[in-house]
């Protein structure tokens, strides 16, 4: 039967911002889905409000909804389309839930909108621990021993049923938020108590622990006449006890017997047949005990998932694209596989030829106090997969690919442990053995380099001793390597390249350069071939260049290639690397545009990348992919081997972050040509003596500042240009290890701790603006023309870093001729860095003490692309990141005049970031120079007050409109609070303060209520936030290290009770400013395109009328 | 690919393959340190190498795995589908490694050596997949010598002379020369094989070459199983009175091994006999019921393979092994393809229309593999029981 005709119309619902545990593999997926059912006629309405994704793309959807994800607002959406179906699996559980909640208060019965993909009881059997655990009771599975419970008091009887360790499950939470591993009674009342509090049915799981037992998943696709395949397994090289998102994982399944293995599909197919999931793809967790093999599910997702982007990946099966023409009643068989080029049927299940191992990244360094151990609680920020024709050479590629500066299974010491004294050095390897952490893999091969026995490090990880043996294998090699130096034969560096090993492992492992190693590689004609993914292990040929790099051969034949390069003009865009804080996305986005817009252009495009959640790792965004890391090494050997035939034009290294910045230099040595604005223009932005002289031939201005090599340096600049002082290593994204120091001692201190500062790796030192304004801009230019595409004017003040601080296009507070002025700085910068591309550049304004003008400071220019690229693209709806790339390409920006419309004056949009506190607990939730933000939402609005409104509960904060304000800030900002207190008193709030706050307040005639501080002894503050007194929250804090605990413990029972609080008076009075639009005119929706109408016309009439309309 | 004139080797190689057409590809040896002639043909599946390496359909044949790393589990007593194997060796990827599984008995190259089975791995087999795939499966030999002595040329020339599949009746070298009884049913976790004590009806099963597993099926579907050899008659197959007939898979040439079973299968035909067949037992009805067999360019080898049975329109994904198959439009009138391939097209089953007669190209009883396809024994059972009632 093919598809339905009686639905003409159906709405998609996003995922929202990147958090934790909901990255970009929902941007894959929902783009796969818009795609694959627009190419089908239907009408497509699109609601996401992360403005970095393809999906949100006007092109994507027919209507695409950049409003926040809640069930009112989406509510509001359904009611203007009246779509005919709703499809909630392709937006992560933010999708879920939304749709969840809008099938259980009647709004979809009362619009006749049918569920399509799950339905409701489906999701609700899926989520629910109970139902669940019931459904597989009925299906003769085994689940763990468990009890639900909703109450504290409930939690004994549970405890005594199911025995230490015990796991803590929150219902309906995402990644696990706010469960755990309990091992003593103490730490379960205490993970019983967040669980209870994170699930928004207060309800959590009891399980029986299942530590260290194998953990598996199946990815499974089922259509709607009870077709069943299973895509892929995946086997978790972390035993169970670790989040499958934080796990090293490997596909396919590795260590089961082939009985065991259809245990396990049976089990999976019979699950989602249980569930009830009548189309798509759905992913099944199963725990074995390698003891005997007993199997227990663990728990299945009736959408795409993360998991479902790495089997689409590893195996090059479209789930999502499947899956969404599967919801509207195509059957598996009725489906092609395109990757064979449609000579297969999409109802065969992929088989693979190499193993694909993937490793997640970590960003604990970000978080201070956090501890870096892993557990059921999801806390990976990215992940990196890696294609390799053994386990060994796919472990090491991945291990390259994280860009933690691992070359391979480099040695990672243990702190306080000493090599001399071996009885405790092995004690101390086998400790961190043990546990559960990010590097965990690297202390286990380098306890198998200090000679531990494989069955103790067994005993004390459980990683199955297959992986065990294999990174012994690598370990092995290595040490011959040592011994007997590089391989002198053809053959011999066969064998080694063979087992994954990097030129630049080998270099250090014989210390010589990895220039060195190249050149005896190449002496031997040593060099990595290109098999095809092709979803069939060759079986049948296939006409997709999915690739990667492996070595093959016996060292006298010839291997075998299979990448038949092209003679046309082709383009590399080098991708991002792993998503992690400061570089994600927003990346991603930008080479997914370059490579649009380059084969629109007539280019062949070729992209490079190893991140599996992504859209440019999707075999169809460019002509040719190759899955590989981005190290100088690997992608020089891809770029010579496809100029083997045709022409490569260059690469574009600036639009993937810092990942392929770094190989501009190594790439240019290697001869091949870069893109656009000459990476010595990128250096002289961030070699701070090149830059300061540069700007004061163009006579701009910067903030006092000095580069230290040397300690004595740093304290002798910072005495000159004077306290407080912004310092930061150099060559960095996201503010890494940025701070602010107030005096010599945190400078001494930050120089002891917080960086290596050498010759080679200075500091640079600004002075720190006080209370100035943030602005960043973004421009396009070709080295003649530039044009200004976005400036934005930030909330919080400069300071805070430009990531984690919500902005405004255009700028809403700053008089018409600053912004002229910073526009046309922007220019004069541009056209002396000869860019070509995009620049971003980071201003800041500033009251003149003295002559009371605003002084505008240059803070940073990067001549790339930058975070803000793809808001500045939607907000103006000018494709910034497309020009950029056709620029690179050698194209003028007048050749696009008329795609260049400015800054639409007639509306604002405002970014606000969203950020991971609730996961890393005990972590201060402040904000900094450093950046914290995982992702963003965008609020758009003609006014900007709703703009901000949009973005504050698009971003997950639910500003009230009423009830009691608490107020406590330093004194410096009491003059500044009292403006905004009234203007809280008047819109109806009551007010209530600490001490000194209140009394300040008094003063100045309003009527405040005082409470204690936590430390002045109960009833206090903390009391009245549990207690659900509190809506809002306005707390600032002076630097001292009592104000700050003080501060820490009632800003994080603010965050964990989900009640909104400013730890900035700027942000403050920015949620006032929208709280007060909320109350005066409820929130109204509408389509991104009904913002450009006036350029093209409504592909729907009646939209035009219907999108200002007020709805209940 | 180097040609078996040129002597050059490299070091440490201990494992070579010589094909039929003078290419010469090295690794190294494991297993038995043997020689093994034969077609050389590819497996995709990742789990179950111990029940292939016992498949008897796999007589005649050395397996070139695609996945990369095979005998990860080790091996068993249970995983086996005869107790000899009946192909002639492998190639893989990579090095055996130590087993890690709580079922393992044994290494799996100690396994390989205990049945004189030669393997050579690292040896790029994708590239000899794709080597079958465009040219067909080629005639090839393989050495493990662990000295590293290869005498090309001898190796050369007994894969010249090997003299193929085609027209080989393999049949009758794996088929059991006596009848045996069967009661070993399925196998369930923890438990190991069940046995079977109350059967209801009595199937002799006829053994091209019969997979252990087709046995577990019937008899777990409530069949107490006669055993008989592949050549037997339609009298030595009466002599056991049963109510229903099952004819097994095996290797080699369907045509060559029709000569003696197609004539036993028409007199059972004539008898209304319910039959029910298997991959080389279904191209013998096949034969039987005047159809036609042929050798394909690129043989099903694999656990993935998806099948539509055209009765309900349902997709079964299915266990694969076989290089011939049924021309669909060679099959009389009354004679109703039920199973194609989604593949190719290619006839996948068979029913006759009026008789309680049918048969599957695939392996229904998959190990390894899927198993989707298991409803057809009681398909067949259902066909013996609705017989019987008649």
């Amino acid at each position: 039967m093919p598809k339905r005709t009686d639905i003409k119309s159906i709405a998609i619902i996003g995922a929202g911002p990147i958090i934790i545990g909901q990255a970009c593999e929902f941007d894959y997926s929902g783009t796969q889905a818009c795609k694959a059912l627009r190419e089908e006629g239907y009408r497509i309405i699109l609601i996401n409000s992360n403005p970095a994704t393809i999906m949100t793309d006007p092109e994507m959807a027919d209507a695409t909804y950049i409003e926040p994800i809640t069930p009112g607002v989406v509510a509001k959406i359904l009611e203007q389309e009246r779509p005919d179906a709703l499809l909630p699996t392709m937006g992560g559980q933010t999708a879920l839930n939304t749709a969840l909640a809008l099938a259980e208060d009647g709004t979809l019965e009362r619009l006749g909108i049918e569920l399509i993909g799950a339905n409701r009881e489906a999701i609700e059997m899926a989520e629910d621990r109970n139902k669940f655990k019931e459904c597989m009771d009925r299906l003769g599975l085994e689940s763990a021993r468990s009890k639900t419970i909703h109450s504290i008091e409930e939690a004994d009887a549970a405890l005594e049923y199911v025995g230490l360790p015990a796991i803590i499950r929150p219902s309906f939470t995402l990644g696990g938020t706010g469960g755990g591993i309990a091992y003593n009674k103490e730490e379960y009342e205490e993970i019983v108590y967040s669980g209870l509090d994170a699930s928004p049915t207060t309800e959590v799981l009891i399980e029986e622990s299942l530590l260290g037992w194998k953990e598996y998943e199946m990815e499974v696709v089922r259509d709607k006449n009870d077709n069943c395949i299973i895509i892929c397994s995946i086997e978790n090289v972390d035993p169970m006890g670790v989040h499958t998102g934080d796990s090293i994982t490997v596909a396919p399944a590795l260590t089961l017997t082939d009985k065991e293995y259809q245990i396990m599909r049976n089990a999976s197919i019979a699950v989602l047949r249980g569930i009830g999931v009548e189309t798509g793809g759905s992913n099944v967790q199963f725990a074995i005990n390698p003891e005997n093999g007993r199997m227990i599910v663990i728990e299945m997702n009736p959408r795409v998932s993360r998991s479902s982007a790495l089997a689409s990946k590893a195996t090059g099966f479209p789930i999502a694209k499947i899956a969404a023409k599967l919801a509207v009643g195509y059957t598996l068989d009725e489906l092609k596989n395109d990757i064979t080029g449609g000579r297969t049927p999409a109802s065969f299940e992929p088989t693979i030829d190499y193993v694909v191992t993937k490793v997640p990244r970590f960003a604990f360094e970000k978080f201070k106090g956090a501890k870096p151990l892993l557990n059921t609680s999801m806390k990976s920020v990215g992940e990196v997969m890696a294609i390799g024709r053994s386990f060994e050479e796919s472990l090491q590629k991945s291990m390259r690919s994280l860009e933690k500066g691992l070359t391979g299974l480099d040695p990672m010491p243990v702190p306080n442990a000493d090599p001399a004294n071996p009885e405790s050095f092995t004690d101390a390897l086998l400790a961190a053995v043990a546990l559960p952490t990010p590097q965990r893999i690297l202390h286990i091969a380098d306890a198998i380099r200090h000679g531990i026995s494989l069955e103790r490090i067994h005993d004390t990880c459980k990683y199955d001793p297959w992986f065990l043996e294999r990174i012994k294998n690598i370990v092995d090699a290595e040490k011959d390597i040592t011994k007997k130096g590089l391989p002198t034969d053809r053959e011999g560096w066969v064998r080694l390249k063979k087992l994954g090993f990097s030129d630049a492992r080998l270099a250090t492992l014989m210390n010589v350069s990895e220039a060195q190693v190249r050149k005896a590689r190449t002496t031997h004609k040593v060099n990595p071939v290109f098999k095809r993914v092709d979803t069939c292990a060759a079986e049948i040929p296939s006409s997709t260049p999915y690739m990667y790099g492996c070595y093959e051969g016996d060292g006298i034949n010839e291997p075998e290639s299979e990448i038949d390069p092209s003679d046309k003009e082709k383009i590399i865009i080098l991708g991002g690397g792993p998503n992690r804080i400061g570089q994600g996305i927003e990346f991603d986005y930008c080479c997914v545009h370059a490579s649009y817009a380059l084969r629109e252009a007539g280019y062949e495009t070729i992209m490079v990348n190893c991140n599996p959640e992504t859209v440019s790792t999707d075999y169809d965004t460019s002509d040719r992919l190759y899955f590989e890391p981005l190290t100088q090494e690997d992608v020089i050997e891809l770029i010579k081997a496809e100029q083997e035939s045709g022409k490569v034009k260059g690469v574009i290294v600036q639009l993937g972050g810092q990942t392929p910045l770094k190989l501009a230099h190594p790439l240019q040595k290697a001869g091949i040509p870069i893109l656009g604005t000459d990476p010595d223009a990128i250096d002289l932005a961030e070699d701070r003596e090149r830059f300061q002289k540069l700007l004061k031939k163009l006579k701009l201005r910067q903030p006092p500042n000095g580069l230290a090599r040397s300690a004595k340096e740093a304290e002798d600049i910072a005495e000159e240009i004077g306290f407080p002082i912004v310092i930061r290593p150099s060559y960095v994204l996201g503010g890494q290890a940025m701070q602010i120091v107030h005096n010599k001692t945190e400078l001494k201190q930050y120089i002891k701790t917080a960086v290596k500062v050498s010759g080679d790796d200075p500091v640079l030192l600004d002075r720190y603006l006080k209370s100035a304004i943030e602005v960043d801009v973004d421009a396009l230019a070709d080295g003649t023309d530039v044009y200004v595409a976005g400036i934005m004017e930030h909330i919080e003040e400069a300071g805070i870093h430009s990531g984690d601080s919500a902005c405004v296009l255009p700028p809403h507070s700053l008089p018409a001729e600053t912004v002229k002025e910073i526009e046309q700085q922007t220019i004069t910068l541009a056209k002396a860095l000869k860019v070509e591309g995009l620049m971003n550049v980071q201003f800041a304004v500033r009251k003149n003490d003295e002559t009371g003008v605003l002084d505008i400071y240059i803070l940073e220019v990067n001549p790339r692309a930058s975070r803000t690229a793809p808001f500045v693209a939607k907000a103006t709806g000018v494709p910034v990141a497309k020009l950029a790339a056709r620029i690179m390409a050698g194209e003028k920006l007048a050749d696009f005049k008329g795609m260049l419309k400015g800054m639409n004056p007639k509306h604002h949009a405002v970014k606000a970031p969203v950020f991971p506190f609730n996961r890393f607990p005990g972590v201060e939730p402040l904000l900094g120079p450093e950046m914290k933000s995982t992702g963003e939402v965008m609020g758009l609005d003609t006014d900007v007050s709703h703009a901000l409104a949009k973005a504050f509960l698009a971003a997950g904060t639910r500003l009230p409109t009423g009830g009691k304000v608490f107020l406590s800030v330093k004194d410096v900002d009491k003059e500044a609070l009292a403006p905004i207190a009234k203007e809280l008193a008047d819109i109806g709030f009551e007010l209530v303060a600490t001490g000194g706050t209140a009394r300040f307040l008094k003063e100045k005639g309003l009527k405040v209520k005082r409470i204690n501080k936590v430390m002045e002894g109960q009833p206090h503050i903390g009391d009245a936030i549990i207690n659900g007194e509190i809506a809002l929250m306005i707390n600032t804090t002076a630097k001292s290290s009592q104000a700050v605990a003080d501060g820490t413990n009632i800003r994080r029972l603010a965050l964990m009770n989900k009640i909104p609080y400013y730890t900035l008076l700027t942000a403050a009075n920015a949620a006032v400013q929208a709280i007060r639009a909320v109350k005066a005119k409820e929130i109204e929706v509408a389509p991104l395109q009904s913002y450009f109408e006036a350029s093209k016309p409504a592909e729907k009439p009646e939209s035009t009328t219907q999108k200002r309309r007020k709805t209940a | 690919m180097t040609s078996s004139k040129t002597t050059k080797q490299p070091r440490n190689a201990t494992g070579v393959i010589v094909l039929a057409d003078g290419k010469v590809i090295w690794g190294k040896g494991f297993g038995a340190p043997a020689k093994a002639v034969g077609e050389i043909c590819f497996n995709t599946s990742i789990t179950g190498y111990q029940e292939i390496l016992t498949d008897p359909s796999y007589a005649g044949q050395i397996i070139n795995f695609t996945f990369p790393h095979i005998g990860n589990v080790g091996t068993n007593d249970e995983d086996i589908e005869t107790v000899n194997p009946a192909s002639r060796g492998l190639i893989v990827r990579e090095d055996i490694t130590s087993p890690s599984s709580w079922r393992a008995q044994k290494h799996f190259d100690a396994w390989l050596k205990s049945y004189n089975l030669p393997g050579i791995c690292n040896v790029d087999t994708r590239a000899i997949t794709r080597l079958i795939r465009d040219g067909g499966a080629p005639v090839g030999i393989i050495q493990h010598a662990p000295d590293g002595k290869f005498d090309l040329k001898a190796l050369h020339d007994e894969a010249k002379s090997w003299p193929g599949l085609e027209g080989m009746d393999l049949a009758k070298d794996v088929s059991c020369t006596q009848m045996y009884k069967w009661d070993e049913a399925d196998w369930v976790l923890g438990q190991g094989y069940k046995k079977q004590t109350s059967p209801k009806y009595k199937v002799v099963a006829v053994d091209y070459g019969a997979k252990r597993n087709i046995l577990r099926c019937l008899a777990a579907a409530g069949c107490e199983v006669v055993v008989v050899p592949g050549h037997s008659s339609a009298e030595d197959v009466m002599s056991h009175k049963p109510d229903g007939v099952f004819l097994s898979n095996g290797p080699g040439d369907p045509a060559a091994t029709g000569k003696y079973a197609v004539p036993m299968i028409k007199t059972l035909l004539e008898k209304n006999m319910p039959i029910f067949g298997i991959c080389l037992g279904h191209q013998m009805l096949a034969l039987a019921l005047g159809g036609e067999t042929t050798k394909m360019n690129l043989g099903h080898r694999g656990a993935n393979q998806p099948v539509k049975d055209l009765t309900t329109g349902k997709v079964e994904i299915t266990s694969q092994n076989h290089g011939f198959h049924v021309i669909s439009e060679s099959l009389p009138k009354d004679v109703e393809v039920t199973h194609v391939s989604l593949f190719d097209g290619s006839n996948e089953g068979l029913r006759v229309k009026n008789k309680p007669v049918f048969s599957v190209q695939y392996h229904p009883e998959a190990s390894p593999g899927p198993q989707d396809s298991h409803y057809l024994f009681h398909r067949f059972v259902e066909n013996i029981r609705k017989a019987k009632a008649a």
